[in-house]
């Protein structure tokens, strides 16, 4: 079977940054693997490990730079990966829900995978909702916010445990094909060893263009329109102890105490 | 075309809070183009659900029995044909865990454009304007679209829950269920970890979060504990790395916790986590990012290095 995993660069911002228009100064951003994705990598190499001829495919929206990005879910066991970038999506300001689930959609479409893998969210843009996005256009089943899965290939089924809020898990079977969104703490993510870095070297990244898709330039447009980006204004009225920190541990203490605490 | 269609969301057996608060969003949003607001309520005890959904605002409510529980399938369904039928400017869901299990594939299959976890929205004309956060809340951004054919989502607390009673009326929504297309089964629900410590019963907590670093510096929160006869619980990442059990997560997706004093350690308050801990009498927040989103709700801060600052307060309690 295959099993194709979407996975993301985001920019992560420092704590001190400038806002340059409608986007955060590039000077202030650092990028990284999406968080959410890494546990998806996680799960898809798992998988291949556990059950015979699996294929891990991951692939990526994303400029040459976020290669360094695919390379690490290759370096985890991924066997090859796919990279789509062209001008017309150098040139988008957002790329919405949209655009990703067509651009993905043509590459499910490519690859014909058995299961997808996406992290829940990115931590850039917070969407939350490609996956299931995704899903709905190729005709997969799915299921979203999932932290446990239990793969039954023989069957074709998918068990898994949705994570509701307030402590409460949702348990369902899903058909495959399904895309599943994956949240943190499925698993333990591995850190990637050196072995597997250097046979990522050796790893395929095959670069694809919207054309080599199918897909026309008017794909990256948005009906999204980012006006404005601002830092949100601090609602704090908390009381700040200053000074060193046994100073501040000091007060911190009276304070806890005149609350009657550790008496 | 000028009306607002949103979904209420339910769980064993009880409408959620978000429900309410889709009214007052939605409710201002008809006000603006002057259309309705038609409320949809989906599977389970239906009558029930639109007696308690009656509140002021609602025009319509749509009650579609259908199943018990949530089924993404069926819901997808439902409110796709309910949108040919009610035909909204804007379709309103909640930005849970189920309403982005659906909203996204209705979206999708109704050309919609999709905002999500949207924490304000305002309409003019034909725009919609929704205001969302990105970078893990860093940053907030005004988006605009379209808004004649626009699916948002909304983040839950974010505004006041209607609950003045109203006069809709309640129409049942017959939908056409493709069972064939039902190809997910909820087979139960679980609570996560139930464990020996009950942190929703702590006087005082001790939390911790990203900001401990490594699992082995989790005895010097421990230690904290200990002094201030304590009980110790954290955010997501921690629980995430396997460093604590389930049933000592705070937050969205873990416990809901009041206690008389929340010490968050290294936490820096992203909106999932404060949405378990918010209803604490007093919170303190020790942290070295001056701009954490935690200070924002804290009533007492350090900004300054945990491993500095509770190696002190240890010693101020135990020396």
């Amino acid at each position: 079977m295959k099993v194709l995993v979407t996975v993301k660069e985001v920019a992560a911002v420092e704590d001190e940054f400038q806002i340059d228009g409608t986007a955060i100064d590039e000077a202030y951003l650092e990028y990284d693997l999406n968080e959410w994705d890494d546990y998806a990598i996680e799960e898809g190499v798992q998988i291949s490990e556990s059950v015979d001829d699996v294929e891990v495919v991951s692939v990526t929206i994303g400029p040459e730079r976020s290669e360094e990005t695919i390379r690490m879910a290759l370096a985890k066991g991924a066997d090859r990966a796919i990279r789509v970038w062209d001008d017309s999506l150098e040139g988008a300001e957002l790329l919405d829900v949209e655009a990703k689930t067509d651009i993905l959609a043509a590459v499910v479409e490519e690859e014909q995978p058995d299961l997808v893998l996406s992290g829940v969210q990115a931590d850039d843009d917070g969407f939350g909702a490609t996956g299931v996005s995704l899903a709905d256009e190729v005709g997969f089943e799915w299921a979203a916010v999932v932290n446990d899965l239990d793969l039954d290939v023989d069957e074709g089924v998918a068990s898994v445990h949705r994570e509701l809020e307030g402590g409460v898990e949702e348990l369902t079977d899903v058909e495959l094909p399904a895309v599943l969104t994956i949240q943190t703490g499925i698993n333990e993510p591995r850190y990637a060893s050196l072995r597997g870095i250097r046979q990522a070297q050796r790893k395929e990244i095959a670069p694809m263009t919207l054309d080599d898709l199918g897909l026309g330039a008017e794909v990256a447009d948005s009906d999204l329109d980012i006006v404005d980006m601002y830092e949100p204004e601090s609602e704090s009225d908390a009381v700040i102890f200053e000074g060193s920190a046994e100073d501040s541990a000091g007060e911190l203490a009276a304070v806890l105490r005149d609350g009657g605490v550790g008496q | 075309m000028s009306d607002v269609l949103a979904v209420a969301e339910h769980r064993r057996g009880e409408l959620r809070d978000v429900s309410y608060e889709l009214v007052t969003v939605g409710s201002q949003l008809a006000d603006a183009t002057g259309g309705d607001l038609h409320v949809a309520v989906v599977s389970g005890d239906v009558d029930r659900y639109a007696e308690e959904l009656d509140v002021e605002g609602v025009d319509t409510i749509h009650t579609v029995e259908d199943g018990e529980e949530f089924n993404h399938d069926v819901y997808a369904q439902v409110v796709e044909q309910l949108y040919d039928a009610v035909d909204p400017q804007v379709l309103l869901t909640p930005n849970s865990v189920n309403g982005l299990d659906y909203g996204p594939a209705v979206a999708n299959a109704l050309d919609l454009t999709y905002v999500s976890d949207a924490v304000d929205v305002e309409l003019e004309g034909s725009t919609l304007t929704a205001t969302r956060e990105m970078y893990g809340g860093k940053v907030e951004t005004t988006t605009e679209v379209e808004a004649d054919a626009v699916a948002v989502s909304i983040r839950s607390a974010e505004w006041p829950a209607t609950e003045a009673a109203g006069d809709a009326v309640v129409e049942s929504f017959d939908a056409t269920i493709d069972e064939s297309a039902v190809k997910s089964t909820v087979t139960g629900f679980e609570e996560v970890g139930g464990g020996d410590v009950d942190i929703t019963e702590a006087d005082v907590l001790v939390s911790v979060g990203r900001g401990i670093e490594e699992e082995e510096n989790l005895d010097l929160v421990r230690d904290l504990a200990d002094a201030l006869d304590a009980t110790l619980s954290s955010s997501r990442p921690i629980v995430d790395n396997g460093w604590l059990p389930k049933n000592r997560q705070v937050g969205q997706s873990g416990k809901v916790v009041t206690p008389e004093f929340y010490i968050a350690i290294g936490i820096s308050g992203a909106v999932q986590h404060v949405a378990g801990m918010k209803g604490a009498e007093n919170i303190v927040a020790i942290n070295t990012d001056p701009n954490a989103p935690i200070f924002d709700i804290a009533d007492y801060g350090i900004v300054d290095d945990l491993f500095d600052v509770v190696p002190a307060l240890i010693e101020e309690f135990e020396g």
